[in-house]
């Protein structure tokens, strides 16, 4: 929680005036028992009616007063909430952004989602409570005690005694539900989670008749929440009783005390009076408090959980350059534009390496073929290139130097990357393939379409680059994603072009024209193609074959049909026809 | 405007007061103790007015009377604080059963909603009206009950109590106190629209959030962090706006009350003392009414703050029921029969469809697969393969037409059956979080151990599997998130290897999955297929080339069908594409 202060920074004229203006409300109300007592002792004991009248004018006058410092607080106190969780929310989103790819598939992105919606909604509750009530609260029960000692200390005593008995009910009630508000949360994850599930996989859920699993799967997880919350809630139901009784025989045991010292003449009826109300002010202001500490305890579990994503840190610094600049003159010599140094990757979270002593260098302009079995490390090797993952040891290079080297923007800009999953985003085709440049104009989204091949079923929608993609692409069939995909990245005109297996939803014809296409690009790129298909890859200039994580082959097609074992199999197993002729 | 609004409310209300009518037994058990407590909690004021009635001066003081008193009002006291808990417990139960009834009333209309409603709207929206409106619908409800009953008791009890003692006092408490009201309702009106804009808001929100950070790899691949930041900012600026606003509005309510009630405590304080002087009220009941009047109108405070906490709930349960009342998908006939020892012939006949009325798509299209006949479907990317397989699964139903299996038509028949005597094997693979094992057995879930690992070994699943670490237990999050592209691939071919199905649908099922286990696959797949009627969407030359029956697609509709060498004689479409199959990048 005290890290997520530092968003109120620049509300501190607010979050200073709207406790003030509050305690100044609470001061006009603590005078009001007083003037009451003098009514009673010196009005009606002495039957004088113009002093009653002014008296009752500055009860009003308090009045007027409390309710402009109110009004002040309460405007403040919404200005720093919403302006907290605001920056809050607009830190939160920048620091998820800034993750890694390693702890993003670590923490899971239904959590994050639902950290930077309803916990900092709580978060806000918290702050807005806080500011309004938890200083003038503690004001008016201390003040109460101490306008009592103001009367006659003896009876004031009480006070002392029941002040802390309540605070640590009320504290100690509110230690045992937090950890439990903070369950409550967990279990809501899960029934977001399902719910979240359950759209992404309508298809197959219905597909498999699961609605009715699934539905009572829901259920279950919902009554788990229910039962967790109805749990809290008793807990929490025991503060008001236990508070009204304390009280009530804290007030009991004044009207004794009280007894006593009228009789022996130390203090008035009147000022009997005056002590009841202050303790009924405390009960009141008690009750207040209560009711808040429900929200303030859910905004406290819902703070420490955002805090929790603040708290995970990208795993990927960028590396000071200094010891590779030196390499980086002598690159354009052998024009070398990436080169893998004895990599080996492993996953955090998953025990054998997903790559081990991967080398290779490749020219620029070269086109390069990544094939091999599934789980062979394909998508990863590429992956490295524009840094989405960490080598655990040896080193990529791009231009000679050290990935780590690079400012995310200055490597990730020479890149056009295609990943597997084709994602397009709610907006225009133009809005998406802006995205690789911003500037790009018609002609070079033409040219970008034209070369994915996408020219075509693009033109011929009515509203042209202006069709509305929904979120997800889920408008558009998956080869038309892929091809979005390909001009995404192709826009960006990249010194270097990964297509991670993204034509795997193209037909051959369409896969073979998108080659071909690239091929002929004015200043060609160093493309990688990771692909499942010999077809894909077999006029690269290099094909590095891949087989468990290590490389079992690099070389041009035919060395290979020669030579590596593994990429015979591949290829025979696509062409058998061929091989019994 | 104003009206529709108000009745939309009305509308609403009426709803959430259904669903609260499950638990009358704990509506009536807290109406009760609600009761008690506001009678004896009013009790004590009185029995302390008298208390102090008996401390007059010095020398004037009744001891065995106050000692009466104090022990009447300890009873009084553990009555109050008994019966309070129990309302409290009784409240959070309705509380949180109706939230849990509301949620899976909306999860329940999840999974019958057609698919065009969930391929329409973003998850992202409909997630945060199962959770967030839900929740905060939740949180006003519960202060709605527990405040809105003792509130209104309170009142009326006071009023009563009042009377008893002095109907004259009562009389100017009772005068001055709707002004409250009013105010209270003022304010009010004018908090409801903000509260729905910063719902509205919220929902903007949290539908982007879940576009970006869903997809941060894209986003971070593409550098679009700032950009995403930017847009992600002028929502946010915009929700400040509103919330602020609404925060603000709602929050004028409590001290614009206070401010009534000290009037009224005035009020009270001119007049009782006047009163006493003339003898008509003694020091004790003056006190006694003075901290009525504080009881008094602390539940117009209160009820007036619920109002607004109440009115934001409404708003939340508007947007949940808006889900909840969505139009479900066709359901099945009462006649429906139970499609049962498939065949497999499937003949569709003139059928025709298209997602958006003025573009037709599909148009009186005619197909008779035989049972054991192999279809595939070809055609350029995006011709609309898909579409078929949405009609054939009854994804989405025809426009006209009939689509029917063995003769029965579809709509004559369980959706559970139709969709259990397919098995489809889709591009995008979806799983589920929970085991391997779980996912494998989604469509037989008393499969044993045997058949799990067989079917395993014939998708060549096995071998992976088995080197996760938990085996056929290891947990997979979110979407899988933790196995590559044709792990999950893999997985989806097992789910369906298992139940093994009459029927099957594969589309670009082995996109992902390299060549060499391909092979193998394919040779499962054969054996899977056979006597099993088969639709492929196809991209393998020697599938295409060995099924009975060539679909050839273009632009959503059907263009060419027929077999191979009839396609090829043709010399058509199929023809010109079969012919570019070996175009290689020279």
């Amino acid at each position: 929680m005290k890290k997520l202060l530092i968003f109120l920074k620049d509300y501190k004229k607010e979050c200073v005036c709207a406790p003030l203006f509050k305690m100044l409300e609470a001061l006009f109300e603590l005078f009001v028992p007083l003037v009451m007592a003098a009514i009673i002792d010196t009005g009606i004991a002495n039957a004088d009616k113009p002093y009653i009248i002014k008296m009752c004018l500055v009860l009003i006058l308090l009045a007027v007063v409390g309710l402009i410092s109110s009004v002040t607080a309460q405007f403040f106190a919404a200005k720093a909430a919403t302006g907290f969780s605001t920056k809050l929310r607009h830190a939160l989103f920048k620091h998820i952004q800034s993750l890694s790819f390693s702890e993003i598939d670590q923490i899971g992105t239904s959590t994050l989602i639902t950290r930077i919606t309803s916990d900092i909604n709580q978060a806000q509750s918290g702050v807005n409570m806080v500011l309004r009530l938890f200083l003038r609260s503690p004001f008016i029960v201390f003040g109460a005690m101490i306008m009592a000692f103001t009367i006659d200390a003896k009876a004031a005593m009480i006070f002392v005694f029941t002040i802390p008995a309540l605070s640590i009910v009320v504290f100690g009630i509110m230690r045992i539900t937090m950890p439990l508000y903070k369950k409550v949360q967990g279990l809501l994850d899960n029934v977001l989670g399902i719910t979240r599930e359950n759209l992404t996989g309508a298809r197959v859920i219905r597909a498999f008749n699961k609605e009715a699993d699934e539905q009572k799967h829901f259920e279950e997880t919902n009554e788990q929440l229910t039962v967790m919350q109805k749990f809290v809630g008793k807990i929490s139901a025991l503060t008001n009783p236990v508070t009204y009784v304390i009280i009530n025989a804290a007030t009991l045991l004044l009207l004794w005390t009280g007894a006593v010292r009228v009789d022996t003449g130390v203090i008035t009826q009147g000022e009997v009076v005056a002590l009841v109300n202050y303790m009924s002010q405390i009960l009141i202001e008690l009750i207040k408090l209560a009711n808040l500490i429900i929200t303030i305890t859910k905004a406290l579990a819902s703070a420490n959980r955002i805090a929790g994503v603040f708290e995970i840190q990208s795993s990927q610094h960028v590396e000071n350059a200094s010891d590779s600049s030196n390499d980086a003159s002598d690159v354009s010599a052998n024009d070398i534009i990436v080169e893998f140094d004895h990599v080996n990757l492993a996953y955090s979270g998953a025990g054998a390496e997903a790559l081990s002593d991967i080398s290779f260098k490749v020219q620029r302009g070269q086109t390069i073929g990544i094939i091999g079995g599934t789980g062979s490390g394909k998508s990863s090797v590429v992956n490295m290139i524009p840094r989405f993952y960490d080598a655990t040891c040896g080193q990529v290079l791009v231009d000679g130097r050290d990935v780590k080297t690079y400012e995310f923007d200055e490597l990730r800009d020479k890149i056009g990357i295609v990943l597997q999953k084709s994602i397009l985003f709610k907006g225009t085709i133009r809005d998406n393939l802006l995205w690789g440049k911003k500037d790009a104009t018609e002609e070079e989204m033409t040219e970008a379409l034209r070369i994915s091949q996408a020219l075509e079923f693009v033109e011929k929608k009515e509203e042209g680059l202006d069709y509305m993609v929904e979120q997800g692409g889920k408008n558009l069939s998956g080869g038309q994603k892929q091809r979005l995909t390909i001009a995404r990245a192709l826009i960006k005109k990249p010194e270097i072009l990964i297509l991670d297996d993204s034509a795997s939803a193209l037909d051959f014809a369409t896969d073979a024209a998108l080659r071909l296409a690239i091929s002929r690009m004015p200043d060609s790129p160093t493309v990688f193609i990771v692909s499942q298909r010999a077809t894909s890859i077999m006029q690269a200039d290099k094909i590095i074959v891949l087989d468990d994580g290590c490389i079992a082959g690099i070389g041009t097609h035919d060395e290979l049909l020669e030579s590596c074992h593994v990429y015979q199999e591949i290829y025979y197993s696509q062409y058998p026809k061929e091989v019994a002729l | 405007m104003d009206n529709s609004r108000k009745s939309s409310q009305k509308a609403t209300l009426k709803k959430v007061l259904a669903y609260i009518s499950h638990y009358k037994i704990y509506i009536l058990l807290s109406l009760i103790t609600a009761a008690i407590t506001v009678a004896s909690s009013l009790y004590v004021p009185i029995l302390t007015g008298n208390a102090i009635d008996y401390i007059i001066a010095p020398g004037n003081v009744n001891y065995s009377a106050i000692a009466a008193i104090i022990i009447k009002a300890s009873v009084v006291m553990a009555v109050t604080a008994v019966s309070q808990w129990i309302m409290n417990t009784c409240n959070n139960k309705i509380t949180f059963h109706v939230v849990r009834d509301i949620r899976d009333e909306a999860f329940k209309k999840i999974e019958i909603l057609p698919l065009k409603y969930i391929d329409a709207h973003s998850y992202g929206d409909i997630v945060s009206r199962v959770i967030a409106d839900t929740d905060q619908f939740a949180d006003g409800l519960l202060m709605g009950f527990t405040q809105l009953f003792t509130g209104v008791l309170t009142i009326f009890g006071t009023i009563g109590f009042m009377l008893s003692i002095n109907a004259g006092i009562t009389a100017i408490v009772v005068v001055i106190t709707p002004l409250s009201l009013f105010v209270a309702s003022f304010i009010a009106k004018h908090t409801f629209s903000m509260f729905k804009l910063q719902s509205e808001t919220r929902g903007e929100q949290t539908a982007l959030i879940d576009e970006m950070i869903g997809n941060q790899k894209v986003v971070q691949a593409f550098g679009y962090q700032d950009d995403a930041l930017a847009r992600f900012d002028v929502i946010n600026d915009k929700l400040q706006n509103y919330s602020l606003r609404a925060i603000f509005y709602s929050s004028l309510t409590n001290p614009a009350t206070r401010f009534v009630n000290s009037l009224v405590y005035a009020g009270v304080g001119i007049f009782g003392a006047f009163f006493a002087i003339n003898n008509l009220l003694t020091v004790g009941q003056l006190s006694c009414f003075l901290s009525y009047a504080n009881q008094y109108t602390k539940p117009f405070n209160e009820i007036s703050g619920v109002i607004t906490e109440i009115q934001n709930a409404i708003a939340c349960a508007a947007r949940i029921f808006e889900l909840i009342e969505e139009e479900p998908q066709v359901p099945d006939r009462k006649d429906a029969v139970t499609l049962t020892d498939v065949k497999g012939n499937v003949s569709l006949e003139n059928v025709s469809f298209s997602y958006v009325p003025d573009r037709p798509l599909i148009e009186n299209f005619n197909l008779n697969v035989k049972p054991g006949q192999r279809v595939a479907i070809v055609g350029p990317t995006g011709c609309g393969k898909t579409t078929l397989i949405n009609l054939l699964m009854r994804f989405y139903d025809t426009d006209s037409g009939t689509i029917a299996i063995d003769g029965t038509p579809v709509m004559e028949m369980t959706r559970t059956s139709l969709r259990q005597s397919y098995g489809m094997v889709l591009q995008d693979t979806w799983l589920k979080t929970g085991t391997i094992r779980d996912n494998i057995t989604m469509g037989k879930p008393d499969a044993t151990e045997e058949e799990i690992v067989e079917a395993a070994k014939a998708s060549h699943a096995h071998s992976f599997i088995k080197r996760l670490p938990n085996g056929y237990d290891t947990w997979i999050t979110e979407d899988g998130g933790n196995l590559s592209q044709g792990q999950k691939q893999l997985l989806c071919i097992t789910r369906v290897m298992l139940c093994l199905p009459p029927m099957l649908i594969l589309d670009e099922a082995t996109s992902s999955i390299d060549t060499r286990t391909e092979l193998k696959i394919q040779n499962a797949f054969a054996v899977m297929m056979k006597g099993r009627t088969s639709f492929i969407v196809a991209h393998r030359l020697s599938t295409i080339r060995e099924a009975d029956i060539i679909l050839v697609m273009r632009d959503g509709h059907i263009i060419e069908q027929g077999n191979h060498e009839e396609l090829l004689a043709k010399n058509g479409f199929y023809a010109n594409l079969y012919n570019s199959q070996f175009v290689q990048v020279k």
